[in-house]
């Protein structure tokens, strides 16, 4: 029994990193970069919600405040930061990168100090059935994360535009023959990526309510291990890799002998796994193309 | 003007000149070629024609607009498709989902449909194979599949990069029988080859290209002809 819900718990919280590694992995596979500030926007959701829940007391609607909110950020940042490095050496824009993350963190401790606040999102009822008991906010985050992966499944394989992302995520050039405008596409995929962090700000929210300015930063690095683990680039990969992760994670807090070393464990698998398949799981060699 | 015309094209590579002040044009219902060896410049023009390479300098009009400036996703809709060198079909994707892309900026979805059945009259292999992966497909059915994209958008004006390269000889028939079918139903084409002895054979005109310059022009027939195109281009 306590494995199976150790298991459910690992499934959730897997299910967070998946909503994360899923934003990191598609900005990488269109854009061609490694978006460092993507954690940070988790961050700037979760105070978006402290904000509107206090203005409107309602949960729900704090939420859809802060999609709406980490989407216009996600794409102002694309469009001020990164797309004037388009086409420069990638080193430049990992660091820029690096710089907007610093930036919105600073930022979030000049508007509401660097002590952690409450958050109060609300209590889900735990669930019973057949002798587990599970808390609310894991059965919530679970069914969060598995409508996301099965819509953005469902765009990616069945709409002309979710085409239209792979085609430039294979070939920018090519698909910019086709017709395809790719400052289009990569600001779409950075609105799916935003709005994903926004919802894995919630449901971390659920699970600890407390925020400060470094928030985004652990769920971030956890969730970027495991699109490297699932192979960066490749959306299926992202989401094995953050399932994978979320469990491994659980599992290991269970054992209180281990519990202690679950980070380096997490982190080990990923050296482990780039030992042993450097493209990760699902990724896929590209070959260089002159 | 003439349907493509270009003006002083210049393109550089850092310090290097890769093409230096080259102009040529293209009439409606036309096949043109650009003939030339390895390095001559062939590709660099075809890339900066779709705004794919930043230009030095020169102009660029076609169907009576300058298109100079104009970004490469801008010309489908306007009707210029190209074909790149290496086919850079989508590997990953499946054989119609590549198609689909071809008629991406098209609307509708009627005669997205039509178009298809043509392409697919005009290869049956590639109806069979709609479902397969395009990287599993053989290299000439590649070539095929990355033309029949191209033609999905349907456009005025096909730009073919090295069509034949890398090619079986069947296949190199195949693809050259297409092209001049293409434009008999009114697509005009501007061919890039280095297989000078076939594209000349097809082409109303060409131009050869030495080391980023256009160094000699005429119609296809007497530069098969001409004995220095036959010595440096056909193999004797």
């Amino acid at each position: 029994m306590e494995l199976i819900t150790t298991l459910i718990n690992g499934l959730s919280l897997g299910g967070i990193y998946a909503m994360i590694a899923l934003g990191y992995t598609m900005v990488y596979g269109i854009a061609k970069m490694l978006n460092f500030a993507h954690g940070d926007i988790i961050m700037v959701g979760g105070y978006t919600i402290l904000v509107f829940l206090n203005l409107t007391g309602s949960p729900i609607l704090a939420t859809c405040f802060a999609i709406a909110f980490c989407v216009m950020l996600g794409v102002l940042v694309e469009k001020l930061a990164y797309k004037p490095l388009r086409g420069s050496s990638p080193l430049a824009v990992l660091i820029t990168a690096i710089g907007v993350s610093y930036l919105l963190q600073s930022l979030a401790q000049i508007l509401f100090g660097s002590a952690s606040k409450m958050v109060n999102v609300g209590y889900l009822d735990s669930l019973s059935f057949g002798g587990i008991t599970v808390q609310g906010y894991t059965v919530f985050t679970l069914a969060c994360s598995i409508v996301v992966m099965i819509c953005l499944t469902l765009f990616i394989k069945c709409t002309r535009l979710g085409k239209a992302m792979l085609a430039v995520s294979e070939d920018r050039g090519a698909a910019q023959l086709m017709g395809v405008n790719v400052n289009r596409i990569i600001t779409i995929t950075f609105v799916i990526g935003s709005a994903l962090a926004a919802l894995a700000g919630l449901c971390t929210l659920m699970k600890a309510p407390t925020i400060s300015s470094t928030f985004g930063s652990m769920p971030g690095i956890k969730a970027f291990t495991a699109a490297v683990i699932g192979g960066i680039g490749s959306i299926p990969g992202a989401m094995l890799g953050g399932i994978l992760l979320g469990v491994v994670e659980s599992i290991c807090n269970r054992v209180s002998s281990i519990a202690p070393y679950t980070d380096a464990i997490e982190f080990g698998i990923l050296i482990v796994i780039l030992l042993i398949r450097p493209t990760g799981f699902l990724g896929k060699k590209r070959r260089e193309k002159v | 003007m003439a349907f493509l015309q270009v003006d002083h094209l210049k393109v550089n590579y850092g310090l290097i000149q890769a093409i230096k002040d080259v102009s040529f044009s293209v009439e409606q219902g036309e096949i043109v070629s650009l003939i030339g060896a390895n390095g001559a410049g062939k590709t660099t023009i075809m890339h900066a024609l779709c705004n794919l390479i930043p230009k030095q300098s020169g102009q660029i009009c076609f169907d009576g607009q300058d298109i100079t400036s104009l970004a490469a996703h801008k010309l489908v809709p306007m009707g210029i498709a190209q074909v790149p060198e290496g086919r850079r079909i989508f590997q990953e994707l499946t054989v119609v989902e590549n198609l689909q892309l071809g008629g991406y900026t098209r609307r509708d979805k009627k005669e997205i449909a039509e178009t298809l059945d043509s392409v697919y009259q005009r290869f049956p292999i590639l109806k069979q194979r709609a479902k397969q992966v395009a990287g599993t497909l053989s290299g000439g059915e590649q070539q095929m599949l990355a033309m029949s994209r191209a033609l999905m958008s349907h456009p005025k004006l096909l730009l073919l990069d090295e069509p034949s390269m890398g090619l079986s000889p069947l296949y190199v028939s195949t693809i050259f029988d297409m092209i001049h079918q293409v434009n008999q139903e009114g697509t005009t084409i501007l061919l890039v080859e280095q297989n000078a002895k076939k594209a000349l054979a097809i082409s109303n005109r060409a131009y050869v290209l030495e080391v980023g310059r256009i160094v000699k022009t005429g119609t296809g027939k007497d530069l098969l002809a001409d004995d220095s195109i036959r010595q440096a281009y056909l193999g004797g």
